[in-house]
């Protein structure tokens, strides 16, 4: 079993942080999973200062993992993207500053699909991430690094984002525990926007009290965002065994079409688990859940189309060369930006069109308000909603790589939550012919101390965080 | 009278304010105040578009186009809504410009102007909230330059666009209502004219219901007479030889008062608007009140007071109130001296010399003002002599003091004048019999005389008087 934060904690307490961070590093340098885009030169030194400071701090020498798509001064964030080889930020993320505040050591920054847009790491520029427990099987995505490299033992905890399901994807492939937090729980400031009113910056970790860790950490109110609000933290105290009349919603739509027989069976397991911990279900219907995936597409690559309209080679990253300023730009858009990141940009800006914007995006939103109206009548009834994370475990690299379509179908059960803005987690629940798969416990707006706590029972009551992936060496 | 308007001209217009008496710009912290600054000083991750980078709206910023939209009779929207307008430039640092789009900040008010005929009511469409783009420095000539340097020190700065109806009927009723707005924002205090690029304007204009063409690029009030009066003889002549007028975008070159087509074929742009989804709405409808509150004075209302408390003319009050810091000059001088005499000075005298030397209110202190009302109130010196240190002043500086010192310009009473009356009478006995003959000029070339010998210190029409004593006396 690999070590915890609490662990740890105590092994820095009785050597020192320095030695600690080098035995990550150690680990990281013997692996060939893929999972990191690079790794901080100061991580040693950051070591030594909370050494020599005897720095106090929820994550005092704790060395993590951050998507390459979240703001780090002075280290390279590339969004696994050729289009910004060499670029360092002059600015922290709300997310690094609190990390650094809590004594975090930045350790480097994992791989992930270019720009968050792919659900297997394969669209990164620097090849796809490999899953700790097969390598020939993907470690999804788009926050394949993050996972990969918790369940690889090379950090405790790592940061990802979830636009849809980027977060709960990899977790649940690779085996960890991850949290998408309500939309507006943690502040977005200096997570390069693919997405921006679906995404959020998540935890993973191989513990879910370590998930609840970071989110006390990560999750306070930041006025640079303005659709950051100001709630309650608290989630480690939140976390109880208790699931005595704890109400499960399970929603038929989630087990539908294309969910594999034996997630299923997993996730009914689970559920079972729970019922046996004193938690009573009721099967819950969620009808718009069909038109989520379309929606989600749809305002996803709409919001990313002019998202990404900044990068055009004038102020960072690299540049192609043209005649003029319009010849530079678009040359440098065409030849660094990857074929997937290139699609969802043309399909983008064809939805925002005169004369489409109505018939796609619009129509979009209106469906984004059925999908959430779903959520809100549900958990009228209950307190959770339970379903398989991915419909299917890990699938190989390069399967569906000339296919999108059939790689956008994989979010199908994680898309929906994005559109509405709920919490959700996604914790092993078992393993599918030697990979592992995920529960997703989907939680009410701003209640992640519930889900937290239905996932920490459940991880106490069961042993598939114990076991070891492949790749721990 | 009605002003026939006999070709039919429309003219409307879009114009640019720069909110720069905001302390930081619209979405970040950094200051406005760039001006004098080295390019690129005045910049942070935002309003670089740093990737990562999140608008925190300014609400102060807010404040102000409400005040704006008061302040042009608007109705002021419930709450705020920002929209992402995409297009690819390079002083646009994130490839699309947040603006407003079918919810603007406050919309459907007027601006009553001097028109052709009297009064005439400007609607105003719209007024929207957004960021100024960065600025594009060419190396050399735009045709010859050998490479262009963006300036982002402008990037992010609060711009409101103001719309108009095409309600102004001919070019001084643009540039009218063009001075009449600058003139209510400086009430307002919510922009300074003075800094480059405060205000920019764009015009549309047509002739007897013909399409209409847009005149960009025209940075003055005087230019955009200039560039509309052009764009209608070019219209005309157009018309004159049964063509018709194109629909299209032009330039104005101001330094050869022609507009200039285009010449890009510019198909309608698709800027795909949506809603930015990185602003929250912000309900500001309680807001009005409390700022209606607030308002100051603006220049209509104060033209009246002008005319009520100081008891002058309206053509006094509507020139000294036509320019807020003339106004307030005004009301300081009017509160030291006689506010009928300040209103005379102020508005007829020095406002003129100022405007022959293309100078502002700023280059005349209101304590020299006050002492040269004090000088010739009290009779110390003559109308002409004040006028003479004003000129003074304004062109080699001093104080009025000096000045009437080194000119001696203290006015001459008594015997010098009694006896120069008598010197003028008895050594021109020719004009004096041409008086008695009936030709009343040549008093005036007598008293004239009288001027010439005390260097114009004498009251004129004292001397006219004692001169015609004089005459009556011991000429008779
Ligand atoms: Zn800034």
């Amino acid at each position: 079993m690999l070590d915890g934060l609490s662990d740890i904690k105590y092994k820095i307490g009785s050597s020192s942080a320095e030695e600690v961070v080098a035995s990550y590093l150690e680990r990281i340098e013997k692996s060939d999973i893929n999972a990191f885009t690079c790794i901080a030169e100061d991580a040693t030194d950051q070591a030594k200062k909370i050494d020599s400071l005897n720095m106090e701090g929820p994550l005092a020498g704790v060395p993590i993992a951050i998507k390459d798509n979240i703001s780090t001064k002075g280290l390279s964030t590339t969004c696994s993207s050729a289009i910004l080889d060499g670029y360092v930020p002059p600015y922290d993320a709300h997310v690094i500053e609190r990390l650094r505040e809590a004594g975090a050591v930045i350790i480097g920054k994992s791989n992930m699909d270019e720009f968050g847009m792919g659900t297997s790491t394969e669209t990164s520029t620097y090849g796809p991430t490999l899953n700790p427990w097969d390598a020939e099987r993907v470690a999804g995505g788009s926050s394949g690094g993050s996972a990969a490299a918790v369940v690889a033992g090379q950090v405790p905890v790592s940061l990802g984002s979830d636009t849809g399901g980027s977060v709960r994807c990899p977790a649940a492939f690779c085996g960890a525990v991850g949290l998408k937090p309500t939309y507006g729980a943690v502040s977005r400031y200096g997570l390069v926007s693919y997405a921006n009113s679906l995404e959020q910056i998540g935890p993973l970790a191989n513990r879910v009290e370590d998930v609840a860790t970071l989110m006390d950490v990560i999750s306070t109110y930041d006025n640079r965002d303005s659709t950051c609000v100001k709630h309650n933290a608290g989630y480690t105290d939140a976390l109880q065994d208790d699931m005595e009349g704890l109400k499960i919603g399970v929603p038929a739509e989630y087990f539908g079409e294309g969910i594999d027989d034996n997630v299923q069976k997993l996730v009914w397991d689970a559920v079972g688990k729970f019922e046996d911990m004193g938690a009573e279900y009721t099967k819950v219907s969620m009808p718009n859940t069909p038109y989520a995936l379309a929606a989600y597409y749809t305002i996803a690559m709409s919001e990313a189309s002019s998202n990404l309209a900044r990068f055009d080679g004038t102020r960072y990253g690299t540049r192609s060369e043209g005649e003029n300023w319009h010849m530079m730009a678009s040359k440098t858009r065409q030849e660094k930006f990857g074929a997937e990141v290139k699609r969802r940009i043309l399909l983008g800006t064809y939805a925002l069109s005169a004369g489409y914007h109505d018939r796609y995006y619009l129509k979009a939103l209106k469906v984004r308000t059925l999908v959430k109206q779903d959520f809100e009548r549900a958990f009228e009834d209950v307190d959770v909603l339970m379903a398989p994370t991915m419909p299917t475990p890990a699938f190989r690299i390069g399967e569906k790589m000339d296919d999108p379509l059939s790689l956008y179908l994989t979010d199908v059960n994680t898309v929906p939550i994005n559109l509405a803005g709920v919490p959700s987690i996604s914790v092993p629940c078992g393993f599918s012919e030697g990979l592992p798969v995920g529960l997703q416990v989907i939680g009410n707006y701003f209640d992640e101390a519930t889900i937290l706590k239905a996932a920490n029972a459940f991880e106490k009551n069961t042993d598939h965080h114990t076991k070891l992936a492949g790749a721990v060496v | 009278m009605v002003y026939e308007n006999p070709d039919g001209v429309m003219i409307g217009l879009e114009i640019h304010v720069q909110l720069n008496k905001l302390a930081t710009k619209l979405f970040c912290g950094c200051s406005t105040d760039y001006h004098t600054s080295e390019p690129n000083t005045h910049v942070c991750p935002v309003c670089m578009g740093l990737p990562g980078c999140l608008p925190v709206l300014n609400k102060r910023a807010v404040e102000y186009a409400i005040r704006i939209g008061l302040a042009l009779n608007c109705e002021i929207v419930e709450q705020t809504q920002f929209h992402r307008k995409n297009y690819y430039y390079p002083d646009l640092p994130k490839g699309f410009q947040t603006t407003q789009y079918d919810y603007p900040i406050v919309s459907d008010g007027k601006v009553v102007i001097e028109g052709e005929d009297g009064e005439h009511v400007v609607r105003i469409r719209r007024a929207h909230m957004e960021e100024d783009p960065g600025r594009l420095m060419h190396m050399g000539s735009i045709e010859k330059s050998r490479g262009t340097l963006i300036d982002y020190n402008r990037s992010g700065m609060a711009l409101i666009e103001i719309v108009s109806e095409p309600d102004m009927r001919s070019p001084r009723e643009a540039r009218r209502f063009l001075d009449k707005l600058r003139n209510i924002l400086e009430y307002l205090d919510v922009f300074d004219s003075t800094l480059e690029g405060s205000m920019r304007v764009d015009a549309n204009i047509s002739i007897g219901g013909g399409d209409r063409t847009e005149v960009k690029n025209i940075s003055s009030h005087k230019g955009a007479e200039r560039a509309l009066l052009y764009e209608i003889m070019r219209q005309k002549n157009i018309k004159r030889r049964g063509e018709k007028v194109v629909m299209e975008t032009r330039h104005f070159d101001e330094a050869r008062g022609v507009t200039i087509s285009m010449r890009t074929k510019e198909e309608e742009h698709d800027y795909r608007y949506f809603p930015e989804p990185d602003l929250v709405p912000m309900r500001v409808g309680s807001w009005v009140e409390g700022i209606l509150e607030t308002l100051p004075e603006l220049p209509d209302a104060r033209r009246s007071r002008f005319i009520s408390d100081y008891g002058m003319v309206d053509t006094h009050a509507k020139a000294l109130t036509s320019d807020i810091r003339v106004a307030d000059f005004y009301e300081e001088v009017a509160s030291q001296v006689d506010p009928a005499s300040a209103a005379v000075w102020v508005s007829d005298v020095l406002k003129g010399e100022l405007n022959y030397r293309d100078l502002t209110i700023a280059s005349f202190t209101v304590e020299d003002m006050v002492k040269i009302i004090e000088l010739v109130v009290s009779g110390k010196i003559t109308e002409k002599g004040a006028v003479e240190i004003i000129r003074n002043i304004l062109d080699e500086g001093g104080s009025p003091m000096d000045i009437v010192k080194e000119k001696g310009l203290l006015k001459v009473e008594g015997d010098v004048v009694d006896q120069a009356v008598e010197e003028v009478l008895r050594e021109n006995p020719q004009a004096l019999e041409d008086y008695f003959a009936g030709k009343e000029k040549s008093l005036n070339f007598l008293v004239g005389q009288v001027m010439k010998k005390t260097r114009g210190r004498a009251d004129a029409r004292s001397v006219r008087e004692m001169m015609l004593e004089e005459i009556d006396k011991n000429y008779r």
